[in-house]
């Protein structure tokens, strides 16, 4: 950067003060040596060829999936996790849009875009699991299955996709001074956001309402008429937790970013979210033990399933619970960041259970599920592009800063 | 006995019912198989016509099927160039002569699979058979998953146009009259007994009956899951057969309705409440603006 303005009469063109930060492609394509980068060229380098080794030769030889075991990582962790921990777009937007709670206003943007990438790499990653993923579509054009809970999750994904997308795009039309359309989506956010509130709660809960056709495949220590109600409530804790985690990332790697930096601010606001992320996880443990007493599942506990519940709920619910509300209480910031991520963990581990640990556990071990080298990688691929899309439009697009152009936006 | 008979004149009075997932107990003339797994011999011709009739891939001439002795070794399941498979189990009664068992898509009355698919990619037939139309599978294999006997499977190794594989239960050849599925067709023992699901429960109950001591009282596929098009008569328990006694008798489809009911009542309550709030809020904000205005006059006046 010192080099560019240095050499004084340097006036960028609209590409290079758009696309390449202000400098010339050279001085940008240098810039981009760094460590980060190489690490992220060496994933590339072995996850662009294994995209390309399933899209061509098939699930067969690319996957461990077989008949017994037709859902793997791909649909376990990638959409899953994905989407519950990309609920703070959600969460946030309600909280700041609905209920008034202005001073989390400045984390509603980067809440959005962080659950916007999550869920559009989610759907990335659901394409690859997809026998012919080229009939995405079909769900929505060719043939409604409307008696199917999938059908629910597909038309809601897609439209809450849209509605992230609306609630993001003033940030793009400040980045290209369009001031016009800018207040037009401005104008279209509380619409969005109400609009986003149904969709979430729905498709969150749908998310875990497929496992309900399964009540033979999965442990009765899962299995719930709760599901639905579990599912929803597990992913806003995901979606708190991930927005202290991202927050309290951003806020280091693109602090320069932010004028009148004030880490005071944050660290209340991460006080106040991480209050709301105890709440819900003891009430969300709460449900849990109900969902024990409903299905009289007792008896499980002292299996080897029990244990490995207990770890989950006790572990990562209840023990993040309590460590969160000490952690507020004596306004211990970085003990929350700590814990939030513990929550964030618990949500994962939860999805994995329901979708692969617990599932099929009537089978025998040799009949069972382990993820190839291959499924690891293409996940963690997809994860990467994620990460490079969201630092991209990070670098360019006012997300953690309010654009000096623009009236704050009103609401 | 006396609940089958139940069902049957449940069927009676139910003839004009519109059959589709939601209601049972489903078509009254669709038709459906008995299998005695007493009388197979295990000679597998039914797993050779299977293929010959559907035109599956690795198949092998029929002899090799019937020599074949070697694969009861292990249990097998089907898979995409199978849609049927002969099983062998151990025969705690008399261990010189093992229980052969033929599995295949048991066509339920309320299909899991039908129900999972976001594409309506399965249709249960008035004539019993649960179809696949593949021209509409995304390939996310709910289906699979949704099934309670773990009977579709994928073609894993096609890496353009994969397909859901299973059982057809001969849709083409039984919707004509006279037509029979090329298991039965072929079934040397009379193993299987192909007829009106209704007829058949009277008969699987009569040859209990009529046969004190051969058969365990238990048809299964006459209640499981909301019962099933297949249905199996045993001389010992299912359990050890290869079956799963632990499915219980409600359809696959009914475990996801009380969900699916919620959504239009979310997209009614909930913007409701939400604009209500918003409003609060609005007006909240309004309130406190009005003060601090009247506050900021009253200093600006002394």
């Amino acid at each position: 950067m010192d080099a560019i303005v240095s050499t004084t009469e340097f006036k960028p063109t609209w590409v290079q003060e758009k696309l390449f930060l202000g400098m010339t492609f050279k001085d940008y394509l240098k810039s981009n040596y760094t460590l980060f980068n190489a690490v992220v060229a060496l994933i590339l380098a072995v996850g662009i060829p294994v995209i390309m080794y399933r899209l061509l030769f098939g699930l067969g030889p690319s996957t461990n999936l077989s008949d017994n075991n037709p859902w793997g990582i791909w649909i376990g962790f990638d959409m899953l996790c994905g989407v519950a921990l990309a609920a703070g777009g959600f969460v946030i937007g309600t909280a700041v849009h609905l209920l008034g709670m202005k001073e989390y206003a400045f984390l509603f943007r980067p809440a959005v875009l962080t659950g916007f990438l999550g869920y559009l790499f989610a759907i990335i990653a659901l394409t690859f699991d997809l026998g012919r993923y080229y009939r995405i579509p079909y769900p929505m054009v060719v043939s409604w299955g409307v008696n199917s809970v999938l059908f629910l999750v597909a038309w809601h994904v897609a439209l809450y996709l849209t509605c992230q997308f609306v609630e993001w795009c003033p940030a793009i039309w400040e980045w290209l001074n369009m001031n016009k359309l800018r207040r037009i989506f401005v104008k279209a956010t509380l619409g969005a956001t109400i609009f986003g509130v149904c969709l979430s709660m729905l498709h969150q809960s749908a998310l875990g309402s497929i496992f309900l056709l399964m009540p033979e495949k999965l442990h009765p220590l899962w299995y719930s008429e709760y599901i639905p109600l579990w599912f929803f409530m597990s992913a806003i804790v995901g979606g708190l937790a991930m927005t202290i985690i991202e927050s309290m990332a951003s806020h280091r790697i693109f602090a320069n970013q932010i004028k009148n930096h004030d880490p005071g601010q944050l660290d209340r606001v991460t006080l106040g979210l991480g209050k709301a992320t105890s709440v819900t996880l003891f009430a969300y443990f709460f449900m849990k033990i109900i969902g024990l007493a409903h299905g009289n599942t007792w008896a499980y506990l002292d299996t080897g399933y029990g244990y490995w519940y207990l770890v989950e709920v006790l572990g990562f619910v209840l023990l993040p619970a309590f460590a969160l509300m000490y952690a507020v209480q004596n306004k211990l910031v970085r003990m929350v960041r700590a814990w939030a991520i513990v929550a964030a963990l618990g949500v994962i581990l939860n999805r994995l259970n329901h979708s692969i640990i617990a599932f099929n556990w009537h089978l025998p071990w040799e009949y069972r599920y382990v993820p190839s080298w291959m499924e690891v990688v293409l996940t963690i691929t997809v994860i990467t592009i994620g990460v490079l899309t969201f630092r991209w439009i990070m670098n360019r697009m006012p997300i953690l800063y309010d654009h000096p152009d623009f009236e704050p936006e009103e609401h | 006995m006396l609940a089958g008979t139940g069902i049957v004149t449940a069927l009676g009075l139910n003839d004009l019912a519109q059959a589709d997932v939601a209601t049972l107990p489903g078509y009254p003339d669709q038709l459906g198989v008995l299998v005695d797994t007493t009388v197979c011999i295990g000679c597998r011709r039914c797993e050779w016509a299977c293929k010959e009739s559907n035109k599956l891939p690795n198949q092998a001439p029929l002899k090799a099927y019937e020599n074949g002795q070697a694969v009861f070794q292990k249990i097998r399941r089907t898979s995409a160039d199978t849609y049927t498979v002969v099983n062998r189990f151990e025969n705690p009664r008399d261990s010189s002569r093992p229980i052969f068992v033929k599995k295949q898509c048991m066509h339920c009355y309320e299909p899991g699979c039908a129900s999972s698919c976001f594409v309506k990619a399965f249709t249960k037939a008035p004539v019993g058979a649960v179809t696949y139309d593949a021209s509409l599978c995304v390939g996310c294999r709910y289906c699979m998953a949704a099934c309670p006997f773990d009977m579709p499977a994928y073609q894993y190794y096609d890496a353009f146009t994969p397909q859901v594989t299973k059982c057809t239960f001969c849709f083409e050849r039984i919707s004509k009259e006279g037509g029979l599925p090329a298991c039965v067709g072929i079934c040397p023992a009379e193993t299987m007994t192909f007829g009106k699901r209704t007829d058949l429960i009277d008969l699987a109950h009569k040859k209990i009956r009529d046969n004190p001591g051969r058969y365990v009282n238990h048809v299964y596929g006459e209640r499981e899951v909301g019962g099933t098009s297949w249905m199996y008569l045993s001389a010992v328990p299912f359990n050890m057969i290869g079956f799963r006694t632990d499915l219980g008798t409600v359809p696959i489809p009914t475990f996801s309705k009380p969900f699916l009911s919620l959504v239009s009542p979310v997209f009614i309550t909930i913007p409701a409440l939400a604009m209500g709030f918003y409003s609060f809020k609005k007006r909240r904000d309004k309130l406190m603006e009005e003060e601090i205005q009247r506050a900021l006059e009253k200093k600006e006046g002394k």
